[in-house]
């Protein structure tokens, strides 16, 4: 095998563990007091492909279809290590709007021909399992299927040797374990390794690495965003059962009442 | 909980964070019960900026009030066994900076904490793993320490509910403050509405909504700090401690680097300034961390990655970044806390804008003045009365914390002026201030000139020596004495617009009057009394004149930089039976002085009236006419000479300013400005300044003030006044004379610029009965003695003419003389000048 080609497909996302207020028209997501990352599931896909890189060299590349401020994305994970960026974007793409999986896959497919047709064929394509913010589980298939490349989703696992990928997947029984033949898809899952921050002398870098923007062609995808909701708020209440050994008779009764005695 | 919601309180804290949580430790501890304590979040860590806080404390500040505030706190907090020191380093990478280190060599003289200059080497030996090549030296503070400012504030809550006077409730938002005829009568919760004596708003960044509630201003702004946690870094690891290093302040980059266990914590004020309002801070629930720690902004971080890196490259280069934020912490329009009874609402205080490092001391201070009327140190810089109306509100807040948020690590002189929020206030004629070159220091919001630049062929006439240090030299000119010795030879006239004019009539007038002034008010009309006003401890709370204009009618003239806390301390003791009112006459006039030895003919050009001394003797007010226009003469002096204050209405100011310039044309009359009435002027008359000499922590009788008698009428501080005549001083307010102003570094002359420590010859601070240290108050040129002059309290002992003595400037130390002790003038003793 040539050298070691990866590319990593990330999407940036609102920040997780804030309540999201939306606008007042419903139609997208106050970002006043939001800060932005890559889903978390892609910021593995990142890590892993710098692992890769680490262990059997090559290079690794990033790319993503969003908003000018994504760029941002891009960074970070050249910061951490990758070796490359590539955005791809289009004005419609403003603030929190976002496009469809298929207009998302038919932008990316389009980018990485291009890409693959001056640099080369990418050995592995790594996506996110799902984005963390429309969870559509569709933009790896529809993108592995226009390429004709085999793809598996729901990674926690990969091997790279003599040109096979052997990626593993979590079932309720234990693992599942695939052998794809290179080039070839994956979709990737939190819990695939633990990935790591930007150092001072990697976040200096990112900020001089340069990204080409391509533009893609808007296309319109079979879904339509018709108006935000927020999900029904999980409350969780706790009641003190007491402290101290008056509390006793009160566990005891929970404890009856739940069957466990 | 709504069962147990109180529905009254004696007093109601809001706010949980270091400050709200020591305000109820302090009331407890000091005697008030039933005291309810609320905040928005949950305990220990509501979401304010104490949850963010680096927690370190550099005590040494040029500032006494601050100083003092720094120690108190790192004092409270040893007590409680939370204070771990692990000392700290000022960092210099610039001589301009090395110079500043020794500036706070002074600072930490004088306030007694131990610190002293290191080499590179030795800080190399201190911090190994830091780039000593690009550093000059340090300042080195083995007392720097870092605190746990939640535990203390856990602390200080369980030490007021063990005495029973505190209850405490997380997680209750204020919705509205309920104020009835000017007095705090309500706190609304979500939780219910807690009827209430006092209020006080200790809530931090959200100060600003809650005051609002009520009426009024706290005027802070919300402003990120952006910091950043990198690790894990070996070395650091190895100590197996929180500290094991002294923090770093790397001054010039405006950065700091503080172990934090294994990690380093990098923070930086040297970002743009970016600031919120109280309103923008997300909630709890929208905040992914804390309303506090908002996302960073990293583009704003990154030139000081690279600085940062320089500076450690070993253990930076290869650490990740962890965790960033851009933290929100309070600013304030000139960088001193907001504390006190908030002008406008009764029983209302607030104590906000103050960080980990003051947050105890600052609390002790508030709870003190809320008990007693007056706290132990005084609070001159901290009082939320100091602002005037301009200075409250969102737009100056913004704009004057915009031009200091970079200047939290920088080099101010203190003489600076501020850039931003000028040509607010102005004179009717500085039309032709400009025109005569005038430079302008700012008073009270107004634009005073300082020295006029058409003045500088004088400074060849009287032989005026330049300053050949650049620092000295700042924010002076040479010219400032030349205008004092052409007032002295001849006539010159002061632009004093600032002036705060207060009209106070009615018929309980003399009463109320009587009530607040040291010195016996009840005078002629027409003549006038100059006293000081005291706060219940027997310290200054003003000194001011009175003229009385009618038999229930007196002017009040009062300086501008404290014309809002006077205005504040006029309002609050009015009577409550409508008998004398109070109206701020100060955009109704401006002042114009007119003095030297020929201002009498000056004058009697301007006006047919009678000004000889006999007819218009000195201390008495008339009201003559200048052609058509009646203007107020008072005739009183703070430079020392025969003369006159001009009362003006505003709208007759320009004319008037001309007429004088042109009758003064062939007397030699020249504009005088500040330099000569602030300093040059005043020093040699040895007149004290409030705020410089005179404070809450000094009496009439240290500041030679006190007369004779006493009178019989009652007036706020009387009993500690009579003790503290009976005690006789602790220190008494001195004039010395700097005798050899040469270097002994670098062979330069040296003139200081005050606040520098007076040492013994054996170089030992001097250290009152009171524990009150001996600084330099006031230090300015005496153009007309020919010599430096400086203003310093000194003990009894050392309070001696002729006596010899020390003071400290630069890190280095320059022989002075006592020339007087006590309220002498040295220039003109028998004031036969100003009495011609």
């Amino acid at each position: 095998m040539a050298e070691l080609r990866i590319l990593v497909c990330v999407k940036r996302v609102p920040a997780p563990g804030a309540r999201i207020t939306l606008t007042a028209d419903h139609q997208g997501i106050d970002a006043k007091n939001l800060g932005f990352t890559t889903s978390p599931h892609e910021e593995c896909a990142v890590e892993e492909a710098i692992r890769l890189v680490e262990a059997h060299g090559g290079s690794a590349t990033v790319l993503t279809l969003g908003a000018i401020e994504a760029d941002e994305q891009l960074r970070y994970a050249v910061s951490v290590g990758i070796n490359a960026a590539v955005h791809v974007t289009h004005a419609t793409l403003a603030g929190s709007a976002d496009w469809d999986a298929q207009a998302t896959a038919r932008a990316l497919t389009e980018a990485i021909a291009s890409i693959e047709a001056t640099d080369g064929a990418f050995d592995l394509i790594l996506f996110g399992n799902e984005s963390a913010d429309s969870g559509g589980f569709q933009v790896g298939v529809r993108v592995a299927r226009s390429l004709g490349r085999a793809i598996v989703n729901g990674i926690k696992g990969i091997t790279i040797a003599d040109g096979m990928v052997t990626a593993q997947r979590e079932s309720t029984s234990g693992f599942e374990v695939y052998q794809l033949e290179l080039p070839a898809v994956l979709g990737v899952k939190e819990g695939l390794n633990l990935p790591r921050y930007p150092t001072l002398p990697g976040r200096l870098k990112s900020k001089k690495v340069q990204v080409p923007v391509l533009t893609a062609e808007p296309v319109s995808g079979g879904l339509t965003m018709l108006r935000f909701d927020n999900a029904a708020e999980l409350v969780v209440q706790t009641t003190m059962l007491g402290t101290g050994p008056e509390a006793a008779p009160a566990i005891v009764d929970l404890l009856e009442e739940l069957g466990l005695l | 909980m709504s069962s147990d919601f109180p529905t009254t309180a004696r007093v109601v804290v809001i706010g949980a964070g270091i400050v709200g949580n020591s305000v109820v430790g302090h009331l407890a501890e000091l005697g008030w019960r039933d005291i309810v304590q609320i905040d928005k979040g949950p305990l220990p860590n509501p979401g304010g900026s104490t949850g963010h806080a680096s927690n370190f404390i550099f005590p040494v500040d040029h500032n006494r009030e601050m100083a003092m505030l720094n120690l108190d706190s790192q004092r409270q907090y040893a007590e409680m066994g939370v204070n771990t020191e692990c000392g700290g380093i000022e960092v210099a990478r610039t001589p301009e900076r090395m110079e500043e280190l020794r500036r706070r060599m002074v600072s930490a003289k004088n306030w007694g904490i131990e610190s002293r200059l290191v080499t590179p080497e030795e800080i190399k030996e201190m911090v190994p793993f830091i780039n000593s090549d690009i550093l000059l030296g340090g300042f080195y503070t083995p007392s720097v320490s870092v605190v746990d400012s939640l535990r203390a504030g856990t602390i200080f809550r369980e030490r007021a509910q063990a005495l029973g006077a505190l209850q405490t409730f997380a997680n209750v938002e204020v919705e509205d403050m309920i104020v009835e005829d000017g007095v705090i009568k309500a706190v609304v919760t979500d939780h219910g509405r807690i009827d209430a004596d006092y209020v006080v708003v200790a809530c931090g960044v959200w100060s600003p909504r809650i005051a609002a509630m009520a009426g009024v201003e706290i005027p802070l702004t919300p402003a990120v700090h952006q910091m950043i946690d990198v690790g894990p870094i070996p070395i650091l690891e190895a100590t197996n401690m929180e500290l094991g290093f002294p923090i770093i302040r790397d001054m010039d980059t405006f950065c700091y680097e503080r172990q934090s266990a294994g990690s380093m914590e990098v923070g930086s004020y040297a970002h743009r300034p970016i600031f919120m309002t109280a309103d923008e801070i997300p909630s709890i629930k929208e905040s992914r961390l804390s309303p506090t720690e908002l996302p960073i902004t990293m583009e704003d971080f990154d030139p000081q990655l690279e600085q940062a890196l320089e500076l450690m490259p070993d253990i930076l280069s290869t650490a990740e970044i962890k965790y960033a934020i851009n933290g929100l912490l309070s600013l304030t329009p000139d960088g001193f806390p907001l504390i006190g009874e908030i002008p406008g609402v009764t029983n209302l205080w607030a104590c906000a804008a103050i960080w980990i490092k003051e947050g105890p001391g600052a609390a002790r201070m508030l709870a003190e003045w809320m008990t007693h009327g007056q706290p132990e140190i005084d609070p001159h810089h901290s009082d939320i009365a100091r602002f005037y109306p301009y200075a409250r509100n969102d737009h100056h807040v913004r704009a004057r914390c915009a031009e200091h948020f970079n200047k939290t690590y920088g080099i101010v002189h203190p003489r600076e002026q501020w850039a931003s929020e000028r040509n607010i206030r102005t004179a009717p004629y500085k039309d032709r201030t400009d025109a005569l070159g005038a430079v302008y220091f700012q008073a009270g919001g107004w634009e005073r000139p300082h020295w006029y630049e058409s003045n500088a062929p004088l400074v060849a006439k009287y032989g005026v020596e330049d300053r050949p240090h650049e620092w000295d030299a700042r924010w002076w000119s040479p010219i400032i004495n030349a205008e004092h010795l052409a007032m002295k030879e001849n006539v010159g006239m002061v632009d004093l617009a600032p002036f705060v004019v207060y009209d106070i009539k009615g018929p309980g007038t003399m009463e109320y009057l009587q009530g607040l002034a040291v010195n016996n008010v009840d005078v002629a009309i027409g003549k006038s009394v100059y006293t000081p006003l005291l706060d219940v401890n027997g310290g200054f709370r003003s000194d001011l004149t009175m003229m009385r204009l009618g038999t229930d009618f007196y002017r009040v003239i009062t300086g501008a930089f404290d014309g809002p806390r006077d205005a504040f301390w006029f309002t609050k003791h009015l009577p409550a039976d409508g008998s004398v009112t109070f109206e701020d006459k100060t955009s109704s006039f401006v002042t114009i002085g007119l003095w030297g030895p020929r201002s009498r003919e000056v004058m009697s050009r301007l006006t047919t009236s009678d000004v000889s001394n006999e007819a218009f003797p000195y201390g008495t007010t008339q009201e003559v006419l200048f052609g058509s226009l009646a203007v107020r003469l008072f005739r009183i002096s703070y430079v020392g000479e025969l003369g006159w204050e001009i009362y003006v209405p505003m709208e007759n100011a320009r004319a008037v300013w001309d007429l004088i310039a042109e009758a003064g044309q062939e007397s030699g009359i020249v504009p005088v400005g500040g330099g000569v009435y602030g300093t040059t002027g005043r020093l040699e008359k040895g007149y004290r300044l409030m705020g410089a000499e005179l404070d809450g922590e000094y009496t009439p009788v240290e500041a030679g003030l006190a007369r004779p008698k006493v009178k019989s009428a009652d007036f706020v501080g009387k009993a500690a006044y009579l003790k503290a005549r009976e005690d006789g001083p602790a220190a008494i307010v001195c004039t010395l004379a700097v005798t050899d102003h040469v270097s002994a570094r670098d062979g330069i002359k040296r003139y200081m610029t005050g606040g520098e420590t007076i040492l013994t010859l054996a170089g030992d601070r001097i250290v009152d009965a009171k524990g009150r240290i001996s600084t330099v108050t006031t230090a300015g040129a005496g153009p007309s003695l020919g010599a430096f002059l400086l203003m310093a309290y000194l003990t009894p002992e050392h309070a001696v003419v002729g006596n010899e003595l020390l003071v400290h400037y630069m890190n280095e130390t320059y022989p002075v003389k006592v020339i007087v002790a006590g309220s002498t003038p040295a220039f003109d003793p028998t004031d036969a000048r100003m009495k011609a």
